[in-house]
């Protein structure tokens, strides 16, 4: 175990280099922790929704505040950035884009594909 | 199952429920763009419709697990005295399981 023991020990973050490929996956834990905490959200609307027709209105009409179209950005990023990083994932399980090359590439396609979608969200909804 | 397989049994749910989160959502979203039909009435009587209903329910199922399943880890990584990681494990359970019950009285009184 000579290796480890002349690993460097310090998880300072400005001190290490991160590659694409790790902060595509804590973005993909962000993400998904944010996504976790909109489910009540989204249940919410399913219910106010279906029990009448001012409940529809009202769910319809959430996009109508400058904060509440600020979070749906928000979420739309983070459903963009999960979905397309678990597809990413899933190939990689299946062995496809796993060379480092390809993988560092696909990562860069996921982080900034994410990116485009909010500003595209932020852009339509702003 | 064995206890040694337990990681691949959720390593695997993981998947199978991310894939069908996916596959709904891209068919909850296509009917929204080319339905043509929009407005209280119509919404109300599509998500009554028992493959719709069926369907929604599944994918708030999958969905609460997928959930369940992804919290599970980041608590374990990053969460170690024993009564906190119990206790935000116990809370994250409780409101994901408060949820689908929750679900359950939106969809069973559509089809009543």
């Amino acid at each position: 175990m000579k290796h480890a023991n002349n690993a460097p020990r310090y998880l300072n973050l400005f001190r290490i280099h991160l590659p694409i490929t790790a902060v595509l996956s804590i973005g993909h834990r962000i993400a998904g922790v944010v996504l976790a905490l909109t489910v009540p959200v989204l249940i919410y609307l399913l219910d106010i929704s279906l029990q009448s027709q001012a409940g529809y209105a009202a769910a319809a009409g959430i996009f109508d505040g400058a904060g509440a179209r600020f979070f749906t950005a928000l979420v739309v990023w983070a459903f963009a950035h999960h979905a397309l990083a678990g597809v990413r994932f899933l190939l990689l399980d299946l062995y496809v884009g796993i060379a480092k090359p390809a993988a560092r590439a696909s990562a860069w396609a996921v982080s900034l594909g994410g990116a485009l979608v909010f500003l595209l969200a932020a852009a339509a909804l702003l | 199952m064995s206890r040694s397989l337990q990681g691949l049994r959720s390593w695997l749910l993981q998947r199978v429920t991310g894939v069908y989160l996916l596959v709904y959502l891209v068919y909850f979203f296509i009917h929204l763009l080319i339905g043509n039909a929009s407005g209280y009435e119509a919404w109300r009587g599509w998500m009554a419709q028992p493959a719709v209903a069926i369907t929604t329910v599944l994918f708030f199922t999958a969905l609460l697990f997928h959930a369940w399943i992804g919290l599970r880890d980041v608590v374990m990584d990053y969460v170690h005295p024993f009564a906190w990681r119990l206790s935000l494990l116990a809370l994250i359970g409780g409101g994901l399981l408060s949820m689908g019950l929750w679900v359950l009285l939106i969809m069973i009184p559509l089809h009543i």
